[in-house]
């Protein structure tokens, strides 16, 4: 069963002779330990699409589902816990709490769930653990490299049960070997079965999902086709149009 | 690639077979560059013509026959690997031209043709990450040789997205009528190198 699904959501700001479309008609669906990217240039609606994927914000129009829940029959708070309990954020500038450690950042959405303080510290140790960081657990976000306050994010992201994965931009500033270990760890998550969706406008982050959504002025335009075959790869004429 | 530089790179280790440049060759460049034994037995007899390398060994088989570098040859590798290469000249891409010719076409959308090449691109990067995804973490000759192909892919997807911006921006303010087209002007970089 699909993890994500957008039904041609449509999102305009403004009213009248002011609207504008930010995304229209987008038809998504991402499975269950699948990476998909979001390219486009800026402005082409790859950040509205994620905050209504992850249901921070509302759809003019269409539909979202989350592990085949429609989201516009929920109330406030069921959105509300279906966000801490299935949907983990990763963002560019990694949105760390200054004044909590590593583990304590880690196991705040458990805790905010309504997870006892042993249990949730219990599993954001095991999420930093499977990250390679259980040695900087203790340390507070400004103790800690670029690189890893955002391996931190992402224990955050995919701690407990966490089902959803979206990212936007989740390199942020890293150079391209720390851009390339986030997407490691991406991609780590997915093959344990969660579903991820990264936006990002570099092609060798894109390059890491099983598929790639080119998006251009809100609407959906193009996508990679699935991988080749290995018998594919063997014959490069297969894949080129040339 | 220079496969001639490269041999007496694998030679300034110690004097080798020709098979086991080979072997070698491809696995320095983590098997990106395929080299046929041809081309290895080919290189060695012009690389021994031209004083670079040397084989004390007398028999006609290829083979047989045990390469070593001379001095001059060790001159030759260092001067080599500390000259770039010549990139003052902007490559014939035929990439550049077929989007160029598209921007000038009126019953072509040259976005059209920006995206099925963009696409195309992305694809191949999948494909060489999803190698590296499988085989660096083993191989660092592969990991580099696979970074500089994505690389090179990246600037081109980089150029396409820019192409794209600029052609938007410039629909959207056109040029001023009474601007005069400068005559072409050709201009060769003069960075020594």
């Amino acid at each position: 069963m699909s993890m994500l699904e957008l039904r041609q959501v449509s999102k305009s700001y403004g009213q009248g002779a002011n609207e504008v479309d930010a995304i229209s008609d987008i038809d998504l669906i991402v499975e269950r330990g699948s990476l998909v990217a979001i390219m486009g240039p800026s402005g082409s609606g790859k950040s509205t699409l994620l905050t209504i994927a992850g249901s921070l914000e509302e759809p003019t129009t269409g539909d979202v589902m989350i592990d085949g829940t429609r989201l516009s029959g929920m109330s406030r708070n069921d959105k509300a816990r279906l966000r801490r309990r299935t949907v983990g954020y990763v963002f560019q500038d990694f949105n760390l709490l200054a004044g909590l450690t590593a583990v304590e950042n880690v196991s705040l959405p458990l805790e905010l769930d309504g997870v006892s303080q042993r249990k949730a510290r219990a599993k954001g140790m095991a999420a930093l653990e499977g990250l390679g960081l259980a040695e900087r657990a203790l340390n507070f976000p400004d103790q800690l490299s670029g690189g890893e306050r955002q391996r931190v994010a992402i224990a955050r992201a995919v701690v407990g049960e966490r089902s959803l994965l979206l990212a936007d931009e989740p390199s942020g500033a890293l150079d391209s070997v720390n851009g390339e270990a986030v997407m490691r760890m991406i991609l780590a998550a997915c093959h344990g079965g969660v579903a991820a969706v990264v936006v990002t406008h570099d092609a060798k982050l894109a390059s890491w999902a099983d598929r790639v959504v080119f998006l251009r002025d809100g609407k959906a335009v193009d996508e990679t086709l699935p991988p080749p075959s290995p018998e594919e790869l063997l014959n490069p004429d297969v894949t080129n149009p040339a | 690639m220079s496969i001639r530089h490269s041999l007496l790179a694998l030679l300034s280790e110690g004097p080798k077979y020709g098979f086991q440049l080979r072997q070698e060759f491809e696995s320095s460049t983590g098997e990106v560059w395929p080299l046929n034994v041809g081309q290895v037995y080919t290189t060695l007899q012009r690389l021994e013509r031209d004083g670079l390398a040397q084989s004390d060994d007398v028999e006609e088989d290829e083979r047989q026959k045990n390469y070593r570098i001379t001095e001059k040859g060790s001159e030759e590798l260092s001067h080599w690997l500390r000259t770039p290469p010549d990139l003052s000249e902007p490559p014939r891409d035929e990439l550049v031209i077929k989007v160029l010719v598209a921007s000038r076409l009126t019953n072509v959308n040259v976005y059209d043709v920006i995206q099925v090449h963009r696409r195309y691109i992305v694809q191949l990067m999948q494909q060489w990450t999803h190698l590296k995804e499988d085989e660096s973490r083993f191989d660092l000759a592969f990991a580099l040789a696979v970074d500089a192909e994505l690389f090179r892919l990246d600037a081109v997807v980089s150029w396409l997205d820019s192409a794209d911006g600029r052609l938007h921006r410039a629909e959207l303010e056109p040029a001023p009528q009474d601007h005069v087209a400068l005559p072409s002007i050709r201009r060769r970089t003069g960075a020594h190198r």
